[in-house]
């Protein structure tokens, strides 16, 4: 079996998927996964044009110009460097442009810190973009795999990020299965792009002014777009399912069927908590857990159908959004469940801010703390944080 | 599952030995996890590098607090920091260094200790200088020997992998640690 870290399986997707333009500008740590691809295109095993630009701005600037001219297009960044693309991602979105790009999810200064959160990619949630969070390199590598089909279905033509968690998956070296070069390509099944600026025989329009006679209405397009893509989402991922037997929908659910307790997180640690949750299954608690995969387009109808049993549930946000009443996945979590007749208490905790580590002990405490609180009866639950000094 | 800490010192590889030791694992059939702690990267200040190696799949992803055995690249470490810390009682500490197993008394009592001298077989294979000598290659051969995490094929392939250049000097050394490195008992 192959063994690679988070920045190299993306590299390995990138190279089957052979796109026409690479696009780089060195962050870190998701450097490393231009740097892999530049070593690919040095050594003649892919042929794809990379282009070294002067900024982040630039390299999404220039995954536009790549897109709009019908070109199939890729770069990768992490914390400030998306920060720094935050402007043009609205530009891509609302253009329709179906680029892909890789995020290892690293926190944001002040102070400088290479490690995991996720507040790079939380920063963008209102962006346009679909965004996909991957827990290992396995679910990295498939899940670019799947971006580049889901970004340039017709109806959808929506961008799509895709992240890993900065260091615990980026940097974290293990088992993969890598499909053959022929599987990905036929799985792929590139379409021809549906206009290109270049064509001067059918010459168009892209960013134009728009006054208030119609802004409203290619809004509502742009919505269609990551609307449609929830259907899009999820046949893609049953098809990946049915060609490699590594199956993806909006999330995960495991040991969630009879649990009465849940926790609710993403990306890296989702991994720590399955073994927490098997280690109280075996002492015979009811807990279980919902890794969610998808955050945008939020999967709120499924979430409901999933956790409408549950007595109580713990959302666990790896960002910290000061001023609000929990993290963007506790606050969404909240909204899907609250119309319901009988739903969940809902508790929010906040975790591994800048790389703090989290650990089955600590997953373990907050099965139970949440426990307790059910238990002490109904009030306002208040915010928790994680491994956090008093 | 076995939990693995390697020490080393900043510039010394030892988180290309820790990628080199999972990646001979996996060629072997295991299932593998390495990873660096990764803070402010100085030549030449204790960084750790870790793995996790086991017959089943691993999804657990912190850090590791309670290693099985640990791995120092450098045995002047042991005067700067505790490299036994959290280490499970009757862990392997395997040492770069040119004393015996029985001149370590201090960890005797609850641990087993393998030495292996690295530096002496790095220099011999002409890898690195007397003053900066390639260790992480070397001490390699001595953890799959006393570990049995891996064979030597697999090792050698990942070796030629992960390293530049030298390959064969390199998968050398590993090959003469597993030989010379010194142990008592089964691992």
């Amino acid at each position: 079996m192959e063994a690679l870290d988070g920045n190299s399986a993306i590299a390995e997707a990138i190279k089957q998927i052979e796109p026409d333009v690479v696009v780089s500008y060195p962050q870190s740590p998701s450097i490393l996964i231009l740097e892999a691809i530049a070593l690919f295109i040095a050594n003649g095993e892919m042929d794809s044009e990379f282009l070294n630009v002067e900024s982040d701005y630039s390299a999404m600037s220039t995954c536009i110009g790549v897109a709009s001219s019908g070109g199939r297009v890729f770069t990768a960044t992490a914390s400030q460097g998306l920060a720094l693309m935050h402007e043009a991602l609205f530009i891509a979105s609302s253009l329709r442009l179906p680029i892909v790009i890789g995020v290892t999810n690293r926190t944001l200064a002040a102070p400088i810190n290479f490690n995991a959160d996720h507040s790079d990619s939380m920063a963008q949630r209102d962006s346009g973009w679909i965004q996909i969070f991957s827990e290992n390199s396995q679910e990295a590598y498939d899940n670019i795999i799947q971006a580049f089909k889901i970004a340039e279905n017709k109806d959808v033509r929506t961008p799509v990020m895709v992240g890993i968690d900065s260091v615990v998956t980026s940097n974290l070296c293990e088992n993969i299965h890598i499909q053959k070069n022929e599987e990905i390509l036929e799985f792929e099944n590139k379409s021809n792009p549906t206009y290109s600026v270049l064509d001067i025989e059918n010459p168009k329009t892209v960013g134009s002014l728009c006054a208030s006679d119609y802004f409203f209405e290619h809004k509502m397009n742009q919505n269609n777009g990551i609307e449609n893509s929830r259907k899009v989402i999820k046949n893609v991922g049953k098809e990946f399912g049915d060609r490699f037997n590594r199956y993806y929908g909006y999330f995960e659910t495991y040991e969630l069927e009879d649990a009465e307790y849940a926790v609710i997180l993403m990306s890296s640690s989702a991994g720590t908590a399955k073994k927490a949750v098997d280690e109280m299954r075996k002492r015979g608690e009811k807990v279980g857990l919902l890794k969610l995969r998808v955050f945008r387009p939020f999967p709120y109808k499924e979430l409901r159908e999933s956790l409408s049993n549950l007595k109580s549930i713990a959302v666990l946000d790896r960002v910290l959004t000061p001023g609000t009443y929990g993290g963007p996945l506790f606050i969404e979590t909240m909204a899907a469940l609250y119309n319901l007749d009988k739903r969940p208490l809902v508790y929010p905790y906040i975790y591994g801010l800048g790389g703090r580590d989290i650990t089955l002990k600590h997953i373990e405490n907050i099965f139970d703390d949440m426990k307790m609180a059910f238990d002490n009866g109904k009030g306002i639950p208040e915010i928790k944080y994680i491994n956090l000094r008093e | 599952m076995i939990e693995i800490l390697i020490h080393g010192r900043g510039g010394q590889g030892g988180v290309k030995a820790s990628l080199s030791l999972a990646s001979a694992a996996a060629k072997s059939g295991k299932y593998v996890q390495s990873f660096p702690e990764f803070g402010v990267e100085r030549r030449g200040a204790p960084v750790k590098a870790f793995n996790r190696i086991s017959d089943e799949p691993i999804v657990i992803r912190s850090k590791i607090y309670n290693p099985d055995h640990v791995v120092v690249l450098d045995h002047t470490l042991i005067q700067s920091i505790n490299i036994t810390e959290g280490l499970k009682k009757g862990g392997w500490i395997i040492i770069n260094t040119n004393k015996k197993p029985g001149d370590f008394k201090e960890f005797c009592k609850n641990y087993k200790v393998a030495t292996i001298n690295a530096k002496e077989i790095a220099l011999r294979n002409r890898l690195g200088s007397r003053a900066a000598p390639i260790v992480n290659t070397a001490i390699l051969g001595a953890v799959i020997k006393v570990l049995k995490v891996s064979d030597k094929e697999s090792l050698a392939i990942a070796i030629k992998e992960f390293v530049p250049v030298k390959r064969e000097e390199n998968v050398k050394a590993a090959y003469e640690a597993y030989d010379e490195v010194i142990f008592e008992g089964e691992a």
